[in-house]
């Protein structure tokens, strides 16, 4: 099969000679995958910034498909069924799932125990080969795959595995209240749905922060938000603090997570040197930009190891950090509920649609920020047809 | 579920300010107190293990299911089972993982050569598409390239030619 091969930072190939995966444990599935999308944090792997990302690795954790072939366990799925994949790997059965905690399962990555298993994120995450592929292997099929309805846009469906639930629980961690000023760092696909999302929480006001002025332009429309381009002032943090009345803004997310731009300490430290687990620049400035008592809410991937963050100014505002991976699961009824009031509409944020023989040139283009990219999915031969 | 309140009778006032909604995971957490059970969940199935998986020290046993791309192999292998001594706090875990990725890299190419493949590096960059939507970005990274090996080789000429 033609699969999404891994050689090293900055470089993929589309692989022709990939085995198809086969069933290995009785709730397994396999998917053959109709679309599949990159994701901002692929681009931590493609950057060589994820530790035991392997050469050989498939990556893709956003992607929708048909049930191939069911394992003997496996009740709620059957052959020809078209279903959407949350990007975390979840049994269901463990104290966290029980919890609903579907991003924080402990049956599913061996390697280890701070992050559940998620589909083509390398060995960290389990290891497991990922969905920019024509054939992916889907452990635990009972619990995590959703059959798409009918009149479910297959659009729509694959960014429901990752982007509109990971931007709607930015918004719904941060515990806006009616009339709050939330501002969100990064403008990229998270975001954006996140600045959207924030609306149906109640905000009064929502501020995006971001340096890629086509961003800021396409978030400005998308979610109808005020945006500002960091390079164009001299400090952020001084800027939103003027802006909120000097008190500070009610709810920061963070958005951007390990690559972000805007400090040269943090880049060279961080994303340069791997001094640390990438650069935390959206997160310091988001701490330093809440109000005291104020809620920062995180989505934005970082590496396992540390960062330098302004954790006494976390102390002495007294804050709240929220922070996890979506619960996809969880919030994909909700977000079906929204979908289908017109309330979002996710399909608008893809820009590029690529065949998946093409995969070296969709990572540099979604990497470079060339062709006014926002959000590129990779399309199957067969899904052509 | 046992009682906690005869359990800690002899605590004064154990529990008296506890606060059901003093709860900072909702409602993305719905708290069912199965935390306290620990590692005692029904377990699902395991899938076999055919082929060498690495294992968190943090983990008493291998979790019911695991990806299988990529076993360790080679140095980078050898690399990434010393890092698997060290438990995910320690740098000893992390630092030698990016080294042995590295390591993976030079290992690809290697691999790439002995199965008669030579990789075409500017093709996975995805020169095609910088050359279409960036033309004077790749335009001005060829010249900075060439300037460095032009320069490279006339260095090494001339340090050459003082050797003789």
């Amino acid at each position: 099969m033609i699969a999404m091969n891994y050689r090293g930072p900055f470089r993929v190939r589309a692989d022709f000679n990939k085995p198809v995966p086969d069933i290995q444990h009785p709730q397994d599935a396999i998917v053959r995958v109709t679309r599949s999308c990159i994701c901002g944090s692929d681009l931590h792997l493609y950057h060589g910034l994820v530790p035991d990302t392997r050469v050989g690795t498939t990556f893709g954790h956003e992607f929708i498909g048909v049930v191939e072939a069911v394992g003997t366990d496996v009740k709620n799925l059957k052959v020809g069924d078209h279903v959407l994949v949350p990007f975390n790997i979840a049994c269901g059965q463990c104290a966290f799932c029980k919890q609903q905690l579907f991003g924080n399962c402990h049956e599913s990555n061996p390697a280890a125990t701070a992050v559940g298993g998620i589909f083509g994120y390398s060995h960290t995450a389990g290891g497991f080969d990922g969905g920019q592929a024509e054939y992916v292997r889907v452990p635990y099929a009972d619990v995590g795959p959703t059959i798409i309805p009918d009149d479910l846009d297959p659009d729509d469906a694959v960014l429901l595995t990752d982007v509109v639930p990971t931007g709607y629980q930015a918004a719904e961690m941060g515990g806006i209240k009616k009339g709050d000023t939330v501002v969100v760092f990064g403008a990229g696909p998270v975001g954006i749905m996140a600045a959207k999302c924030a609306w149906l929480f109640g905000a009064g006001r929502v501020i995006v922060i971001d340096h890629v002025e086509y961003r800021l332009e396409f978030v400005k429309a998308y979610a109808q938000c005020e945006a500002y381009n960091f390079r164009s002032m001299r400090d952020p943090v001084l800027f939103l603090k003027r802006e909120t009345g000097w008190l500070g803004a009610d709810v920061c997310i963070d958005a951007v997570g390990c690559e972000a731009a805007g400090s040269a300490l943090q880049t060279i430290t961080g994303r340069k040197l791997l001094l640390q687990a990438g650069s935390a620049t959206a997160l310091h400035w988001a701490i330093n930009s809440v109000k005291k008592g104020g809620i920062v809410s995180i989505v934005g991937v970082y590496g396992p190891t540390d960062n330098l963050i302004p954790i006494g100014n976390v102390v002495n505002k007294g804050l709240t950090l929220r922070a996890n991976q979506a619960s996809v699961k969880r919030l994909l009824p909700r977000l079906i509920e929204h979908i289908r009031a017109g309330r979002l509409n996710p399909k608008e944020i893809i820009t590029h649609r690529v065949p998946l023989e093409e995969v070296s040139d969709a990572y540099h283009i979604f990497s470079s920020k060339l062709d006014n990219c926002i959000k590129p999915i990779l399309i199957p031969p067969s899904a052509r047809a | 579920m046992e009682n906690l309140a005869d359990k800690y009778r002899h605590i004064p006032g154990w529990g008296v300010d506890a606060d059901p909604e003093n709860e900072p995971t909702y409602p993305y957490k719905h708290w069912t107190g199965d935390d306290h059970q620990r590692l005692n969940w029904q377990r699902p199935p395991l899938q076999p293990v055919y082929r060498e998986v690495l294992q968190s020290n943090e983990r008493p046993y291998m979790t019911a299911v695991f990806g299988t791309s990529v076993p360790p192999s080679g140095l980078s292998g050898a690399i990434r089972r010393f890092a698997f001594k060290f438990s995910e706090s320690e740098y000893g875990h992390w630092l030698p993982l990016l080294l042995a990725d590295r390591v993976n890299m030079l290992e690809g190419i290697v691999a790439d050569i002995k199965g008669g493949h030579i990789p075409n590096i500017f093709a996975e960059k995805g020169w095609a598409a910088e050359w279409k939507y960036n033309r004077p970005g790749a335009i001005k990274k060829i010249a900075i390239g060439t300037a460095v090996v032009v320069a490279a080789t006339v260095l090494l000429n001339r340090a050459v030619s003082k050797r003789r």
